[in-house]
């Protein structure tokens, strides 16, 4: 992609070309509204502790990547913002993760609720087994009572976002699971949007799919900005810098440096990220 | 003789004993196989299905007691297939993480071997004692205790075969944890947990122990739950240890038709297995 570009006059001769960040409106603290605020959150399976105090402000409207070395503690960061991580006994948050203002890992949420509003999508696709149209007015039904053709009207809608409509439309009535790989991602990113939530977790949501259904996952992405506060979880820096407008690096557990990704990719202030993303480690 | 030479000549061995097991179990069920087919396709006449169980020298069938078998086994399966999900599912998706849970997969390992005619007693003193006399409805608990345990394991087994992310997925989209399991979860294992049905059905078909104490036998026909209920397994065991030689035929008659349904049961719950296995 012409984006890889090696400039002659680098400070070092780098080992891997740069992903240069691609050109966008600057985002400033003054057009951007903070959906997610997080104050020094830890988090601990059993004793290990994975996150070591994490502080950062998710923008609304705005994708926010989460980038670094595996077992860093980016996708286990995704986890708490759903809470998904008390599925599992002996994981622990400590810390305030504020939603609009109100701290969701308090006691005495509801859950359910919860997640309804912060949609996630999972590295590997995970359709459920039923039809294509179940699939997706499975999480519909749970929270509002529609009629057949307002629930039809918004299946519809929500395969048309996630750019699956033209391809699903004469089978809707088949099994989710008869879907390619990347049709089944656009099938959960279709399922996650159609509840109409606020916030989207994407934890690795292209890693498990070939270019092509890549490159429409990230279309997807830079189209659904629009309406939400994404966090995107991604191993692939040039999708870091491709689809997002803040970037977080990730380092055993602590936020080593978060700025918005023109920034991180053009003039990292730390040298574990000037590493990292010029492919020295990780 | 070179290591190498050694440990060909151990492979032939153990290779030759193993065809040799297998030919000896092969050949055991066969001939099963060939002497029910042999001595009882001749009992299986017109009257079969429809005359109830003689008195000796008389001519009949076994319709009463193939009645008897099929609505006890169907009663126990409709009682104990709840049961028995219910339970698995607590064991797989509720109960993890508890203290309670791994006592009761204890307990109901124990249900699973315990012998067939220590529930019959228990049952026999549990509602027949109680009772006064014997009946289709102790009988039909009796066969849905051995039900359970059966159905506990094969559901715990299949719901834990079904990948965390699934849960995960579902319950991202804000699904209460029971409309988890229900609407996706159990879609998932289904053809698993009815294999599993299947298999329970096809151990109660021919067992006669539980029902030694429980329904006891009736000569006549009885559609009467609160009564002794004749049932194939009780019958091929009067029967056959008759001197009567009409009566003996006839239970060749019951034991060929016992042991084909179970066998087809088992084809059919094999055939589940298979077609659950390829959806991914």
């Amino acid at each position: 992609m012409s984006e890889f570009t090696v400039t002659a006059d680098s400070p070092r001769p780098p080992t891997l070309p740069r992903p240069v960040a691609r050109p966008r409106e600057p985002a400033t603290a003054t057009q951007t509204t903070p959906k997610v605020v997080i104050k020094d959150v830890h988090f601990f399976y059993k004793k290990y502790e994975a996150l070591k105090g994490i502080s950062l402000a998710l923008q609304d409207k705005r994708v926010t990547a989460f980038i670094g070395p595996s077992g860093c503690g980016k996708s286990t960061l995704l986890r708490i913002l759903n809470r998904i991580y008390e599925l599992y006994p002996g994981q622990r948050a400590t810390g305030e993760v504020l939603v609009d203002g109100r701290n969701i890992l308090e006691p005495g949420q509801d859950l359910n609720l919860l997640r309804a509003k912060i949609g996630m999508v999972f590295q590997k696709p995970t359709p459920f087994p039923m039809s294509i149209y179940d699939n997706i007015a499975f999480g519909i039904r749970l929270y509002e009572k529609l009629s057949p053709g307002e629930l039809e009207a918004r299946v519809e809608e929500a395969l048309h976002r996630a750019a699956l409509w033209d391809e699903v439309k004469d089978k809707l009535r088949q099994s989710g699971l008869s879907l390619s790989g990347g049709q089944q991602q656009r099938l959960c990113i279709a399922r996650a949007i159609a509840v109409k939530p606020e916030i989207l977790l994407l934890d690795e949501p292209a890693s498990a799919l070939d270019p092509i259904s890549t490159q429409r996952v990230e279309e997807l992405i830079a189209e659904l900005k629009s309406d939400y506060c994404i966090a995107l979880v991604t191993h692939n820096m040039q999708q870091a810098a491709r689809s997002s407008d803040f970037t977080a690096f990730m380092y055993l557990g602590e936020l080593v440096e978060f700025s918005d990704t023109e920034t991180i990719f053009t003039h990292p202030k730390e040298r574990r990220t000037e590493d990292y993303i010029t492919g020295r480690f990780g | 003789m070179t290591l190498y030479e050694r440990r060909r000549v151990g492979n032939v061995i153990a290779l030759t004993l193993s065809w040799i097991a297998t030919a000896v179990g092969l050949v055991i069920l066969f001939l099963i196989l060939w002497t029910l087919l042999r001595r009882g396709f001749t009992a299986i006449g017109p009257g079969f299905f429809t005359q109830m169980t003689p008195p000796p020298g008389s001519r009949g069938g076994l319709a009463n007691a193939i009645y008897g078998s099929l609505v006890m086994t169907a009663v126990a399966t409709l009682v104990g297939t709840p049961v028995g999900v219910l339970t698995g599912t607590y064991l797989a998706e509720f109960g993890r993480g508890s203290r309670v849970a791994p006592i009761v997969r204890f307990v109901n390992d124990i249900l699973l071997s315990a012998p067939s005619i220590i529930i019959g007693l228990f049952v026999y003193e549990l509602m027949v004692v109680r009772m006064g006399h014997f009946s289709a409805w102790a009988g039909s608990v009796a066969l849905a205790i051995i039900v359970v345990p059966v159905v506990v394991r094969t559901t715990e087994d299949m719901l834990r075969l079904v990948p965390g992310s699934l849960r995960e997925a579902a319950i991202a989209l804000g699904a209460p944890q029971w409309k988890v399991t229900v609407s996706v979860i159990y879609r998932a294992a289904l053809q698993g947990m009815l294999t599993g049905v299947m298999l329970a059905v096809a151990r109660i078909a021919g067992e006669t122990a539980p029902l030694l104490f429980t329904a006891l036998n009736n000569q006549f026909w009885s559609t009467n739950m609160n009564g002794p209920m004749a049932n194939l397994p009780y019958v091929i065991f009067q029967f056959a240890l008759s001197p009567y030689a009409d009566w003996q035929q006839l239970a060749w008659g019951g034991a060929l038709l016992i042991t084909f349904t179970i066998l087809l049961l088992n084809i059919l719950a094999r055939f589940l297995a298979g077609w659950s296995n390829r959806t991914p």
